[in-house]
């Protein structure tokens, strides 16, 4: 973390020069952001990944108005039908169901319990990592050292235990990788925040009378956000990865709900009948993934964050 | 150093105490009662009553917490609610099998990460750079059952080249260093290895590419240094992050074979676990969860142990 000091100094200015361009002028709109945005529209590898999950987000939320044949009734004459196959781009899944619909819908469940689970702990992790770094004393010991027990579980058998106990189901699964993705987010808001609080300008904003809440507010959060953000995002393909693999297991979407992590399970089976259908889901949870990850390393290289 | 060493022993218990709550939570979390799955549907209140009183449930959470601590530090972990078997001994035989997985995927996991991110740092910004970054970001990308579920396919499948499912010939599930179980290992472990290894990989090549451009490379070979020189002082700066980076890696390994064992029906903790989740066997579920845990916080303790090892600063500090 020797480096963080650095980049967060190298961001404050950003910011600042940022905000004053939102509230005085739009022309000069030469901020931190608009230079990130610019490097980040350079990056092919980045914009090419950006459009295919944008792309794919569309699909998804626009599916129900897309021509899909019905993603639950089948067909149990035309089941487990090739890729190609007249009327179904895509094949038939093991009930006869249409996999192209399917795999479109199922982009919904998965979507939501991968990103959902990240926001809410990045919500929760920047608050408790906030608190923790800049009141300091017990109140950071109590909450670190919190965290530093569920850090000794594994993210996957944290994701499994928890699920595990309290059964299948979507609430429970987005529950589930919330716990698993609040600490690591509070460890790194804590670490961020800890090194923006000795800055000189946050001391002479305390000793000019600001309230702690401004303080923060202003000066604190303003800096933090945005590398807190970054690690963020860096969670996002893991847990898309968890939540379709908690129903994989059969810990999350309970069927017949299309989900890729479930059918990615209930067609398992067909490996031996017809094994390019049957690693479709995968395949489409692979993508994304590899999408996400490329994209965030295209977001943190624009912002000169190292590794 | 020897203080830090105690230091890291006497912080493993607080440590440890924190992962045996949150295991006890589980039973507690879960919704309903936890003998819903042995209590007969038809029970009287009284019935009910006196098996509750009988499993201690009636009791409250502090104290069915200092029993349940105190049973477990004597190697009891309770007994199985769908099978009635002490869920200690289910564990004992099932974690070794995790353990052979997870060992051999370290051997081609971290070795194979480590190798990669050296060639890749050393030639930063080449071609064979770009290949081992692509390489790596497709290894931590890749959802390993569903890659799993692909290997399977193409080697068991198609080219029949070896076997799908279980851990040796004829289901057998005791475990042999011979050509014929390493048959059975192979799919599964190198399943397993591929995200470890995109891992190493890219913090070893983040490492080295970092090092290189320090100031007193450019003074090690302005001196004169050879090559190998060179790497020597390298390979020292990069091996304490790289050790602890492997450290975290070892835990992935025990958590990520859950999902992989269910995969090759391989007979480890893994398949105990989703056995455990299809009954709603919450007490095998917390023991084996417990085992798990416990073993990734001894891993983490060794690693830091050997630090001091490979990293002169921390004598000092």
């Amino acid at each position: 973390m020797s480096d963080t000091s650095t980049t967060t100094l190298g961001r404050a200015e950003g910011r600042v020069a940022g905000h004053a361009a939102a509230e005085q002028a739009p022309a000069r709109s030469k901020g931190y952001w608009s230079g990130v945005g610019s490097r980040l529209l350079r990056d092919p590898v980045a914009m090419l990944c950006a459009a295919l999950l944008g792309l794919l987000l569309l699909a998804v939320i626009f599916a129900p108005y897309l021509p899909l044949a019905d993603p639950f009734t089948g067909s149990m004459i035309s089941r487990l039908k090739p890729l190609g196959t007249p009327g179904h781009l895509l094949g038939t899944d093991e009930l006869g169901r249409d996999m192209l619909a399917r795999l479109i819908y199922g982009g919904r469940l998965t979507l939501m319990l991968g990103l959902l689970p990240v926001i809410f702990a990045f919500v929760i992790g920047t608050g408790l990592g906030v608190v923790a770094g800049y009141v300091g004393g017990w109140l950071n010991t109590a909450i670190m050292r919190t965290v530093d027990v569920f850090f000794a579980f594994p993210s996957i058998l944290l994701a499994i235990a928890i699920s595990g106990a309290l059964g299948a189901g979507i609430v429970n699964s987005l529950v589930s990788l919330t716990i698993v993705f609040v600490p690591p987010i509070t460890r790194v808001a804590e670490s961020v925040t800890a090194s923006v609080r000795s800055l000189e300008y946050v001391d002479a904003a305390r000793i000019s009378g600001a309230h702690p809440l401004t303080v923060v507010r202003v000066h604190v959060l303003g800096n933090v956000m945005s590398p807190i953000f970054v690690y963020a995002t860096s969670l996002t393909s893991v847990s898309m990865i968890l939540a379709a693999g908690l129903s994989f297991l059969g810990l999350g979407v309970k069927p017949p709900e299309p989900e890729w992590g479930l059918m990615l399970n209930t067609l398992r089976t067909a490996i031996y009948i017809n094994p390019v259908l049957a690693a479709l889901p995968g395949a489409m949870i692979f993508l994304t993934s590899l999408c996400l990850n490329l994209l965030s390393d295209g977001l943190r290289s624009a912002m000169n964050i190292k590794d | 150093m020897l203080a830090y060493m105690i230091r890291r022993l006497l912080y493993v218990i607080p440590v440890a105490f924190g992962v045996s709550v949150i295991c006890f939570m589980l039973v507690h979390i879960a919704p309903g009662d936890p003998l819903t799955a042995v209590m007969p549907i038809d029970a009287t209140a009284e019935q009910q009553a006196a098996m509750r009183a009988e499993y201690g449930f009636d009791r409250p959470l502090p104290v069915q917490f200092g029993i349940w601590l105190g049973n477990a530090l004597q190697g009891d972990l309770g007994s199985s609610i769908a099978t009635g078997r002490p869920v200690a001994a289910e564990v004992r035989r099932a974690v070794g099998n995790t353990l052979i997985l997870a060992f051999t995927a370290s051997l081609i996991g971290f070795p194979l990460g480590i190798f990669f991110g050296f060639v890749a740092g050393t030639f930063k910004d080449t071609l064979i750079d770009r290949a081992v970054t692509a390489l790596a970001i497709t290894g931590v990308s890749v959802p390993n059952y569903w890659l799993g579920i692909v290997l399977v396919a193409v080697f068991s499948v198609t080219l029949g080249w070896l076997p799908s499912t279980g851990a040796g010939p004829g289901g057998s599930t005791a475990w042999a260093w011979d050509i014929e179980h390493l048959r059975f290992i192979l799919l599964p472990a190198i399943t397993l290895a591929v995200v470890p290894m995109g891992i190493v990989t890219r913090t070893v090549r983040a490492l080295v590419g970092d090092i290189l451009s320090q100031d007193f490379v450019s003074a090690l070979e302005a001196k004169g240094l050879s090559g190998t020189g060179v790497l020597r002082h390298v390979i020292r700066n990069v091996t304490p992050t790289t050790l602890s980076v492997v450290g975290l890696q070892l835990g992935y390994l025990l958590g990520g074979s859950i999902l992989i064992e269910t995969v090759f029906n391989w007979p480890g903790t893994g398949f105990l676990l989703s056995n455990a989740i299809f009954q709603r066997d919450l007490p095998l579920l917390q023991g084996t969860i417990l085992v798990l845990a416990l073993f990734f916080v001894f891993a983490n303790l060794l690693v830091d142990l050997a630090q001091p090892l490979v990293d002169p600063r921390i004598k000092r500090g």
